[in-house]
């Protein structure tokens, strides 16, 4: 009652003013390289901090609860282990002979020196999107750290996404699961190329989509490596980005579609790693 | 002033345990929405001009740091809060059912507008699917998740009120 007679202003004018206020920022946005400006400035510096330390606090908090889990489980584990140990020795055998195959293999597409030569800085995932919708994270380095919009973001070896947004001392990511993602790919048996997309209704089954495969010998098979391609603009080549799951040839007769299981384990990444090189790009005007 | 500071506080905190700590406690991927019973319950509790205050500020900090469109989310909570505030009038607090039913209509609406802005736009038009794994699911949890909360949103509402009046 009290704050009616404060503001003179009814409701329904601050709400269109903000409705138009609103749709202009997203037609902005949608059109433009705008992002916020500002506000990201300032809920960065106000939401960062806090953040970071719900992480780290809740981080501590997990691992002494895993530590007591751990304890019973070592035990079991260690007498499974033991039966594994024989195993292995015999598979490692044979993993040696792939390993020799994997090397010239890496020679032949020069993975190795593209990999290790491109700098990278490590960053904690500290946020997820707060929504279900989308698969959006933040990551506590920012523009101050140098990174810039485009950069690519490991994991474990595998890609995990491409930085969309950047604060000061934060960035937003965008993962390849995300429903809106699309990377040029290519498989690296037979280098031919194809879009990996996301998909919120495959995410479910640990999955994405693979699109557009120019297959024409059928040569390529479930546990085929997929990684990211020579001719996209934004990734760069050779990026491992997971495994072929199943494949099956288009209404069409020309292409093959079907899914892939990414190689990152989406649901518990904490830390990351972002390229900081950018892709080279050639200038087209 | 005293319970505007309360309530920004009260959406900042929401909307970091949000982000963090209801993700890691997610069921099969789906996590609570915290700031749909925000800006709900500030809605029929303090009004309709309670309410957008409260539904933009949550739907802003959701697009500064997780949207790709700046201002989307704000205009879906922002219509909400004010909507909800219609139901003011008939609002008194001990009985949870209209709460609770207001909600999740509330947070129906969010995901079906979610759902209808940006993936029937993108021809994704497996309603059903997205109705059954998203939607429901996330509606179930947060009516849970309101059980506990919406007492205390009431029992600060209630204390804020009480200091409004008595200074």
């Amino acid at each position: 009652m009290r704050r009616k007679e404060k503001f003179t202003i009814p409701g329904k004018y601050i709400l269109f003013v903000f409705t138009v206020l609103c749709v202009g920022a997203m037609s902005l946005s949608f059109l433009t390289d705008f992002d916020g400006g500002v506000l990201n400035r300032i809920s960065g510096y106000v939401l960062i901090p806090v953040q970071k330390g719900i992480n780290t606090a809740g981080g501590w908090i997990r691992s002494r609860v895993e530590n007591l889990e751990d304890l019973n489980k070592v035990k079991d584990e260690n007498a499974m282990l033991r039966e594994q140990v024989a195993e292995l020795t015999l598979e490692n055998n044979s993993l040696l002979q792939e390993r020799y195959e994997l090397e010239d293999l890496r020679e032949l597409y020069d993975l190795d020196d593209e990999y290790s030569d491109l700098n990278k800085l490590a960053a904690n995932v500290i946020g997820k999107d707060t929504g279900n919708w989308f698969n959006m994270f933040i990551i506590d380095k920012g523009a101050e750290d140098g990174i810039l919009v485009d950069m690519n973001v490991i994991a474990g070896g595998g890609l995990v996404g491409i930085v969309t947004k950047t604060g000061p001392d934060w960035a937003q990511v965008r993962s390849i699961i995300d429903d809106m993602s699309n990377v040029s790919a290519m498989i690296l048996k037979t280098s031919d190329l194809c879009y990996v997309r996301g998909d919120l209704q495959m995410m479910t089954e640990g999955t994405m989509q693979l699109n557009e495969l120019r297959d024409p010998d059928d040569e390529v098979e479930p546990g085929d490596k997929v990684v990211t391609s020579h001719t996209s603009a934004k990734f760069h080549k050779g990026i491992l980005i997971g495994y072929v799951n199943e494949i099956a040839t288009d209404a069409n007769n020309l292409t093959r579609s079907g899914s892939l299981t990414p190689a990152v384990d989406f649901e518990h990444l904490s830390t990351v790693l972002v390229i900081t090189d950018l892709k080279q790009q050639v200038d087209t005007e | 002033m005293k319970r505007n500071i309360v309530i920004v506080l009260l959406i900042l905190v929401c909307f970091l345990l949000q982000s963090t700590v209801f993700k890691t406690l997610s069921i099969a991927s789906i996590s609570p929405n915290l700031l749909i019973i925000l800006t709900s319950s500030f809605g029929f509790m303090g009004g309709k001009k309670e309410g957008l205050w409260v539904g933009l500020l949550c739907g802003l900090l959701e697009d500064v740091f997780y949207g790709r469109l700046l201002g989307m989310h704000a205009v879906i909570y922002m219509y909400i809060g004010y909507a909800n505030g219609y139901f003011n009038q008939i609002f008194y607090g001990e009985d949870i059912k209209l709460p609770l039913a207001l909600i999740s209509v509330s947070e129906l609406i969010y995901g079906f507008g979610m759902y209808a802005v940006m993936f029937m736009m993108r021809s994704r038009f497996a309603v059903t699917y997205y109705m059954t794994r998203i939607i429901l699911p996330e509606l179930l949890y947060t009516i849970v998740v309101t059980l506990v909360l919406y007492r205390l949103i009431y029992f600060i509402n209630l204390r804020l009120e009480d200091k409004d009046v008595r200074s």
